[in-house]
This record gives C-alpha cells, sequence and structure tokens, in this order.
C-alpha cells in the first residue's frame, strides 16, 4: 500500500500537551457498520480500543447500523463499510476498513504523523 | 434466474431510433454498460434513459453520479427540456452524488461495499426504481485504494442488481484498446453500447453501436446520432426494408406541360423524383412550382437548401412569378437551410429525419443533393441519400431532389449515383447552338408511367416555367432564336404557298372571265349574223312576194294567161 507523506501538524511535544487536555476540542468520530458482520465487530471493537488507549476520554463515539439507518449512507456520503468518520477535528476523515491497522488509524485521526523514510 | 424465462424482456429507453435498433430498447433486469470517450454522450444518454423511463413508461428511475453533483445534473440537462426537480419532487426519480474523496480515505483494513448496496437498496425502493444509472462507478477505482477490493465487490454489486431485477446502465470511459479504461465490460456481459465521437474531413459526427447483446438480435452496424434540444436521436439505417406501400395518386409537378409528358398526371406520390442538369438551367424553379403546387392544395412541404438562404430563394422564385412567401406565412412550408459542411453527412440526415418526423410535410425537397459530396466521400454521400430516399417513401412522402452536373461530365449520371434509385428523373440541360444556350428538358426515366420522349425547350418567365413546342429538324432540336426563325421560315412558307393558291385560284377565274367574253363575243356575232340574215331572207320574201304579185298583174293583164299555164 502507497504511504501518503502527510505534513506534521504537531510536534510530540505539542501532541502530548493536547492529547491531554481536557478543554479543548473533543473528537467526534462516527462509526458507520453494517449489522454484526465479522468486519463490523472488529472495527467496534478496534475503534473502542484505539479511543481508550490515545484519546484519553476526550473523544465522542457513535457507532451507527447503516441497515437501521440507509438515508444516513446517502447523506454521510458513504460507500464502504464499515467507515469510520473523524467529523472533528477537522479535516473531515474517512477511515474505512475494520481499523485493525491501528497505525493507519491513528494516522488518519491524525493523532499520528506519518514518517517519510518509514 | 433466467432459465425459466422465455424471451428477453427490453426497457424501451424512448431515444428515438434506439429502440429500433435493439428491437425494444435494453435488456430488463440487467446491466448495459455504455461506454464511450468524453464527451460522447454517455451521461446523456442514461439521463434520457431514465427520463423517459419515468415520463413514458413509468418506470421510476435512480441516477447515482460519481462525478457530478445533483445541481449539476439538474442544470445540464435543463437545456433539454428535462425538468429533474419535478421529477424528483414527484417521486419518480432520485438523483444522489456519490463523492469519493481519495485525500479523505484511509484503509486501514478489510471493508467492503456494502456502504453502497445500502445507498443504492434505499434509493431504489424510496420510489420501489426500475432503472438505475451508474455513472460512472470507473471513479471508484479512483477513490478506493484497493483495485481487487473494488473489483470483487463490483461483481457483487452487478449480481445483486440483477436480483434486484433493476434495469441497469452503467456508463464507463473508454481506455486504450479496451471499451473502457477499467476493464468494466468483464463484470457487464449482458449488452455493450459503444459512442462515439470522431471528427472526419473537419466535421465531426456522432456514431453508436451496439457491440454485444447477449440474447437478442440487434443492429450491428455504427448508427450515427444527433444531441439536440430535445435529447439523442439515432439514425437506424437496418430496420428500413424494401417492403413500403406504393399510391397510385399523382401530384401535379405545377407545370402543366411537364404533366402532360409524364402520362398527362404528374409524378406520383411518394416516388423519388430527380432533377439533374447543370448550373443555372432552372433546377430550383422546377422545385418551386412543385411546393407553390403542393402548398397551394394545403399540403406541407419541408425544402431544404444547402446553398441559398430561404430569403434568397423566396426572392428569387418571385421574378418566375412564384411566391413562396404567403406559404411560409400559414405554415404549410418550411425552410431549412444549412451549409453542407456545417455537420457531418450522418448529422445531416438525422436533422432531416428530425425536421421530417416533426413537421410531417408529404412533399420534401432537397435543393441540391449532391452538395453532400466534398471529396471523397462519394461512398457516404450516396449511403446518405440512399437512406434518405428510403426513409421518405416508408412514409409516403414525395421527394423532389436536384442534382447539379458538373459542366462537362456525363449528364445522364449523378455524382452520388443514386440514379438507380430514382422513380422519375427529369434532366434539364443546356442546348447551345447559334450563339445562344437555350435550356431543354427531358424525361430520361419515368417508372410505371407512359411518358413523353420528347425534348422541349422550357422557358422561365414571369409566369413560371413554360415548356415550348418541339422543332426538331436534321439538327436536333431547334430552340431560341433557331426556333423563331424555323417558326418564322416555316410562316413564310406558308404565305408563300397561300399566295401561289390564291394566284392560281385568280388566274384560273380569269380564263373562266376570258372564255365567258369570247363566248359572249361570238354570240353576239353569231347574233348580229342572224339578224342580217333574217332580215335578208325577209327581203328575199318581199321581192319574191312582189314578183309573185307582178306576173299576176301581168298574167291580167294579158289575160290569164298565168291561169291556162
Amino acid at each position: 500500500m502507497k504511504k501518503e507523506p502527510i505534513t506534521p501538524l504537531f510536534s510530540t511535544d505539542d501532541f502530548e500537551k493536547w492529547a491531554n487536555r481536557t478543554d479543548g476540542e473533543r473528537f467526534i468520530l462516527r462509526l458507520y457498520v453494517t449489522g454484526s458482520t465479522p468486519q463490523s465487530v472488529r472495527a467496534i471493537q478496534n475503534i473502542q480500543k484505539i479511543c481508550e488507549e490515545n484519546l484519553h476520554g476526550n473523544y465522542n463515539l457513535e457507532i451507527i447500523n447503516l441497515y437501521e439507518n440507509p438515508e444516513l449512507a446517502k447523506s454521510e456520503q458513504i460507500i464502504a463499510a464499515p467507515t469510520l468518520v473523524k467529523q472533528l477535528p477537522l479535516p473531515l476523515r474517512r477511515i474505512i476498513g475494520d481499523l485493525s491497522n491501528s497505525d493507519k488509524v491513528l494516522v488518519g485521526l491524525g493523532l499520528r504523523i506519518v514518517d517519510n523514510n518509514d | 434466474m433466467n432459465l425459466t424465462r422465455n424471451k428477453l424482456l427490453k426497457a424501451p429507453t424512448g431515444i428515438q431510433g434506439f429502440d429500433e435498433i435493439t428491437g425494444g430498447g435494453l435488456p430488463q433486469g440487467r446491466p448495459t454498460l455504455v461506454c464511450g470517450g468524453a464527451g460522447c454522450g454517455k451521461t446523456l444518454f442514461s439521463m434520457e434513459f431514465l427520463v423517459k423511463g419515468a415520463m413514458e413508461f413509468n418506470e421510476p428511475g435512480v441516477f447515482i453520479a460519481f462525478e457530478e453533483t445533483e445541481p449539476e445534473l439538474t442544470t445540464n440537462v435543463s437545456s433539454l427540456g428535462y425538468d429533474l426537480d419535478d421529477l424528483v419532487a414527484r417521486k419518480l426519480l432520485v438523483l444522489d452524488h456519490v463523492h469519493v474523496e481519495r485525500s479523505e480515505i484511509e484503509e486501514t483494513g478489510e471493508y467492503d461495499l456494502e456502504g453502497l448496496f445500502i445507498r443504492l437498496n434505499s434509493a431504489i425502493d424510496s420510489v420501489n426504481a426500475k432503472r438505475l444509472v451508474l455513472d460512472t462507478v470507473e471513479s471508484l477505482f479512483a477513490g478506493l485504494p484497493n483495485e481487487a477490493v473494488l473489483r470483487a465487490e463490483l461483481r457483487r454489486l452487478f449480481r445483486w442488481l440483477k436480483d434486484k431485477g433493476v434495469t441497469v446502465v452503467i456508463t464507463g470511459e473508454k481506455g486504450d484498446g479496451t471499451y473502457t479504461r477499467h476493464g468494466l465490460e468483464e463484470y457487464v456481459s449482458d449488452c455493450v453500447i459503444v459512442l462515439d465521437h470522431r471528427v472526419v474531413d473537419q466535421t465531426s459526427t456522432r456514431r453508436l453501436r451496439v457491440v454485444k447483446y447477449r440474447g437478442s438480435a440487434h443492429g450491428t452496424n455504427e448508427y450515427p446520432f444527433l444531441i439536440d434540444s430535445s435529447g439523442i436521436s439515432v439514425l437506424p439505417i437496418t430496420s428500413l426494408g424494401l417492403d413500403h406501400e406504393v399510391s397510385l395518386e399523382r401530384l401535379s409537378s405545377g407545370v402543366a406541360e411537364l404533366d402532360e409528358m409524364l402520362g398527362g398526371y404528374g409524378y406520383f406520390r411518394g416516388s423519388s423524383v430527380l432533377v439533374s442538369g447543370t448550373a443555372g438551367t432552372g433546377k430550383s424553379s422546377l422545385a418551386s412550382h412543385l411546393v407553390q403546387t403542393s402548398c397551394s392544395r394545403g399540403e406541407k412541404v419541408v425544402y431544404f437548401s444547402f446553398e441559398e438562404s430561404p430569403r434568397q430563394i423566396v426572392r428569387n422564385m418571385k421574378s418566375i412569378g412564384i411566391d413562396l412567401e404567403p406559404y411560409v406565412a400559414a405554415g404549410l412550408l418550411k425552410f431549412h437551410s444549412t451549409r453542407p459542411t456545417f455537420y457531418g453527412l450522418e448529422m445531416h440526415l438525422t436533422s432531416m429525419y428530425k425536421e421530417i418526423k416533426d413537421f410531417k410535410p408529404s412533399v420534401v425537397i432537397v435543393d441540391p443533393l449532391n452538395s453532400f459530396v466534398t471529396g471523397d466521400n462519394q461512398q457516404e454521400a450516396r449511403a446518405v441519400s440512399m437512406r434518405l430516399i428510403d426513409f421518405l417513401k416508408m412514409n409516403k412522402i414525395t421527394g423532389f431532389f436536384t442534382s447539379l452536373t458538373i459542366g462537362g461530365s456525363a449528364v445522364e449520371s449523378t455524382d452520388i449515383f443514386i440514379s438507380s434509385l430514382i422513380d422519375t428523373w427529369i434532366l434539364l440541360r443546356d442546348i447551345e447552338s447559334g450563339g445562344e444556350r437555350n435550356r431543354g428538358i427531358y424525361i430520361l426515366k419515368s417508372r410505371g408511367m407512359a411518358h413523353s420522349n420528347q425534348i422541349r425547350e422550357f422557358l422561365l418567365t414571369n409566369n413560371g416555367i413554360k415548356l415550348e413546342k418541339v422543332y426538331v429538324g436534321l439538327e436536333g432540336v431547334l430552340t431560341g432564336s433557331s426556333r423563331a426563325a424555323q417558326e418564322s421560315k416555316e410562316n413564310a412558307e406558308l404565305e408563300l404557298l397561300q399566295q401561289e393558291i390564291e394566284q392560281k385560284k385568280y388566274s384560273i377565274e380569269r380564263k373562266r372571265r376570258a372564255l365567258q367574253a369570247q363566248i359572249e363575243a361570238l354570240t353576239a356575232g353569231f347574233e348580229a349574223e342572224e339578224a342580217e340574215i333574217i332580215k335578208k331572207l325577209e327581203s328575199e320574201n318581199a321581192l319574191l312576194e312582189r314578183y309573185h304579185s307582178n306576173r299576176e298583174i301581168m298574167g291580167k293583164s294579158r289575160g290569164f294567161s298565168g291561169k291556162t299555164k
């Protein structure tokens, strides 16, 4: 898989401060799943783990079953399942897949900076 | 699932001409791939399929746009008179823009496209759609990183759509040597339509071809099509047969003498008439006569002109006493003037078809037919003309074509070789003699009717075309001043003869009179003689009398001597 070079937003020190703040911008996350397929179940488990380990409670995670809310697929521009949408902080990101590659999830959430030499 | 079906059902597209080529439309409940290069009309084709389906066949549709947003789509097709907002409000159409932005997507493990399936399913169910368009699903290849997943999911998608029973149109951008860039034809194997936009000799023509249609016969040719203010119209050729009905009804040519030459009544209705001749021989004038006589009967006429503007034709025809303006105003006559180079041949034909279909004329004039020939496209021009003639015959429309013969080339030929398709061929030619150019007209052929074999001189007068009597001498047809000279010569001869007769009559009379005079003189002579002789006789009688009486007297005096004798 190709790695996209991502410009670092923060230095590591800054990040530590920022990630631990209590009054800062909260992470608004929505995970769209399709019922209880193995992929969906894995995605839910993975995101809960990642959030707990990295966001220290500074997040809102909503898990949405597309079968129950099919109209959301249109309004939220969902095509792949599972899809995790990071609505805040900006920029908006869609992280697709069962979230088993936690490094990539963190990159997608803007919590980890991609090293070009990686 | 298709095994239970005896016959492939078809979903009519409502696209003019397309349903004729495919024998009814697209395969119902199956996916169809419509592919072609940029700007070839894929989106329009699929949109028309949906809109016509919703409006004419009561089949609601879903349009999934991967490249354009809903407002963009609505604006783009509003120029064709499609009100998408209205259709959406009436629950006949769903527009959905699927936005796939590569930079917003991070792949983090296994996934599928169930989201898209749910989206489609919900859209289809919301209006109970029977038709679906995916325009163009290939955008997913750019938006999603894992091609293997995508391919597997697309296969599943088409399977699912088939099971769902919706008629699907998938569009695809033409790839290098393949129908689509990402090989969509691999998944859509039921029907493949290729649209093409080609430029030949600096004129562009759109063409459509049905590459594949599983389970159905279809026309395999490339069919030209037209995109204009009312959408797509495809021009079918193979659907034309040679089984059109013929008419015995006659149609006056507008020139009484010409009607006479054509067996007394003129052309057959629904036949094709070709008038060929060199420049300035009066082809358009003859056409205008037909226009005038048809319009005056209240019939509609379309005049396709490729060299003159409508105003020019109207003005020029006024000079021979034919005023076409009132017919234009009354909506009986429609001019359609375009430059031959304005667009490609097929485009011309398609636009002519459209005009004829819309206006429903009973007579069509094409002036001139051979202006289509530019450069080396004679074959194409012939095919186009043939199709036009066939089309007119099918619709029982009388076709009147003019053909300009290039000076010096064989008169009895047309440069698009359509003479064999023509029912009545009238030839106009210059006759050069005695230092003059005059116009001659004759009928080269006229199928199914007795016709004159004469070459007649025809004159363009202030009151239209007049055919003159023929003077055929040893030198051929006499025309113009030679004809006038011949006329006066004949007149002089006649006069001379008459004079001679008069003279002879006079001389006989004179002879008779002389005879009479002679008779009279002789009678007079005779009478005079007779009178004299009578006089003489009388006097001789008197003498005789006197003699006798003298003897008596002498006898008496001698004493009865006489009595004793």
